[in-house]
């Protein structure tokens, strides 16, 4: 006689890991946004590989040559070739989602972690400073950090990255407040499991899965803001390939010669679209009110 | 008999009523009294966030003042005159106090005192906001209402692509496009400034389209007006789009509610109920939603003024930073949080307005 597993259904009935991101490509758009996320990732890799031309190569011969088969995306004002540019220019963009999109998760996550968890005194203090920091529009808060730390690349990430603090916090906060209440954080505390093993071990891991999701959501604005600092002369400095550069390149030539303005824009463009379709669909697969 | 509905008479009635409103009124009032105290503690913590990154600046503010000239006896005499030698809580209590007087220094690059910098410059970003956000409210309600009336349809999918696009537009981009296409190409609209030259209304207001109308000058008015129209047209698509967004949801959710089913179901005509039972309910978010744009507005304002070269706010802070001209830089950070913050404040005080349940709440 064989025995049979008690309550097999529980095995049958749970859903396999990456069931919810299978769910989010059904969707089509979420596929286009796949597709194009993807090929700026190969273009940051393969940079080096497809650029024709080095990015920081001047021929003046060829200054404000419009597109040919010479110079696909035309040249700048010093004859460095745009297309060159503009792929190099993605990798500032893939470093800048990774440092200030990264700084924001980091720095959020500990404030949201430590005010929700600890709570009284501590959460207030949290919370009054995320007010604090919300009560600027997050161009100005960036402005006003970049005139502190220097216009530089790296601290136009820095900016973005504390601009973006807030919005994790308050979302990390909201998920430790509930996950603090569940049987087996009770459970760990009884038996004397110290705090910063519960909040690390415990609670972070089970309040992550909603900051996934916003940072893909953030992943977009954070392209763009960065290029829009460079734009404005705050951010990367000339010669760097950086999007926004180009554009501010572009701007000052853009009577005569609007390619150079044209396609790091489009590039921009292409990207934050990518990331805001999937950002799109991994929303209304979250979002139980937009599910239904 | 014909029933009347049940009415309440006798000296109570009156009485009854009017305590109704008295408490409705002193809520409200409470209300407004703790969101003020509110506005008090973050403009409090706005001033120390613009103080203290202030004073982390590389180098010395009797330094910048100085320049490279500057010898060292020189350097000690302008530190003892600003105070610079102070305790940082006093310098920055000294900060405040002139703050809350409307002094913040010089500015270092127009030795114009740095406030009526940021007061000159402000009209002109306001306009631009104002006339940005009329166009984004005025194209994005319409829109996410039609959407919403036959979802999955050609409309609303060609709506939704557009505001797709709209939210993933760089601005600065989007304007240098329109200035290439309107401005340089078809020649139909002017690629900067505020006015032609010889054609500047004169100052009343500061801003360009009000003053043309106070001078009563058509062709001023129609000059402003043509100069406007690129940058407030670039500055509206990113909030055009979220309004539509959210004004799409928005009715779509409150339609399947019990009360417009009632409503259609009493047969009422199908505009009434669009217009009175499923867009006022759905006014709240979208007032949130539009009220939330400031902060949108405020910051792409920064960048509208760069591309289209109008001596706005967020063109003077920029060059502010680049020629670190730091009084100039911390009277309009905390000119611009203050209205901000305002203007959030006056966005939840209209929900009152709109809502009764929320007067009550």
């Amino acid at each position: 006689m064989t025995i049979a597993a008690p309550y097999p259904s529980l095995g049958a009935a749970k859903e396999r890991w990456y069931a919810p991101a299978a769910r989010v490509l059904r969707r089509h758009e979420a596929k286009l946004g796949l597709a194009i996320v993807l090929g700026f990732l190969f273009l940051t890799v393969a940079a080096p590989l497809l650029a024709p031309y080095d990015p920081y190569d001047q021929e003046l011969s060829s200054a404000l040559a419009p597109p040919s088969a010479q110079h696909l995306f035309g040249a700048d004002q010093y004859g460095r070739d745009v297309f060159s540019r503009v792929l190099y220019g993605s990798r500032t963009a893939l470093l800048a989602i990774i440092v200030a999109d990264g700084l924001a998760l980091l720095l959020g996550s500990a404030l949201g972690l430590v005010g929700g968890f600890l709570g009284g005194a501590v959460d207030a203090i949290v919370m009054r400073l995320v007010d604090v920091l919300l009560a600027f529009p997050y161009l100005l808060l960036a402005l006003i950090i970049v005139a502190a730390l220097g216009p530089s690349l790296t601290n136009s990430m820095i900016a973005i990255g504390i601009v973006y603090t807030p919005q994790y916090a308050r979302l990390i906060r909201g998920q430790v407040l509930a996950v603090r209440a569940l049987d087996y954080v009770r459970a760990a505390r009884a038996i004397g499991t110290p705090r910063w093993r519960i909040m690390l071990r415990h609670v972070l891991p089970n309040s992550f899965g909603p900051v996934i999701v916003m940072a893909t959501l953030q992943a977009g604005s954070v392209v763009v803001e960065t290029a829009g600092l460079s734009f404005l002369g705050l951010g990367a400095q000339p010669p760097s390939p950086d999007w926004g550069a180009l554009l501010a390149d572009g701007h000052n030539y853009f009577l005569t010669a609007w390619w150079i303005a044209t396609f790091p824009g489009l590039a921009i463009f292409g990207v934050v679209l990518g990331f805001n379709l999937i950002g799109d669909a991994l929303r209304d697969q979250f979002d139980p009110r937009r599910r239904t | 008999m014909p029933l009347e509905p049940r009415r309440v008479s006798g000296p109570f009635a009156r009485m009854r009523t009017s305590l109704s409103w008295r408490s409705d009124r002193s809520e409200l009032w409470r209300y407004i009294g703790w969101r003020l105290i509110q506005l008090a503690i973050v403009l409090i913590g706005v001033s120390i966030v613009v103080f203290f990154t202030m004073h982390v600046l590389p180098g010395d503010v009797a330094m910048l003042l100085l320049g490279d000239r500057g010898t060292a006896e020189q350097l000690a005499k302008l530190r003892l005159q600003l105070g610079l030698d102070q305790p940082v809580v006093v310098q920055y209590l000294r900060f405040v106090l002139a703050a809350a007087h409307g002094d913040f220094g010089t500015s270092l690059t127009s030795n114009r005192a740095a406030f009526d910098d940021v007061s000159t410059a402000f009209p002109v970003t306001l306009q631009l906001t104002l006339a940005a956000l009329t166009i984004a409210t005025v194209i994005g309600v319409p829109t996410g209402v039609f959407a919403s009336l036959r979802p999955g349809r050609t409309f609303d999918n060609l709506a939704m692509t557009f505001t797709l696009f709209g939210v993933s537009m760089p601005i600065f981009w989007l304007g240098l496009m329109l200035l290439l296409a309107f401005g340089a190409t078809l020649d139909w609209l002017p690629i900067g400034g505020l006015s032609e030259v010889g054609m500047e209304p004169p100052r009343i207001t500061g801003m360009s389209l009000i003053d043309a109308a106070l001078a009563g000058s058509p062709s001023m008015f129609w000059d402003a007006l043509r100069h406007l129209i690129l940058p407030a047209c670039t500055l509206a698509t990113v909030p055009l789009a979220f309004i539509a967004r959210i004004t799409r949801a928005e009715m779509l959710a409150t339609a399947t509610q019990d009360h417009v089913r009632t409503a259609r179901a009493k047969g009422l005509p199908r505009a009434r109920v669009i217009v009175g039972h499923v867009l006022r309910n759905a006014l709240i978010p979208i007032v949130t939603v539009i009220g939330l744009q400031l902060g949108l507005l405020l910051s792409g304002a920064v960048l509208t003024e760069t591309i289209f070269s109008l001596p706005g706010l967020g063109r003077l802070m920029v060059d502010s930073i680049l020629s670190r001209d730091y009084p100039v830089v911390q009277a309009g950070a905390l000119f611009i949080a203050f209205v901000f913050v305002l203007v959030n404040l006056l966005v939840d005080l209209s929900y009152t307005l709109l809502d009764p349940r929320i007067r009550r709440a």
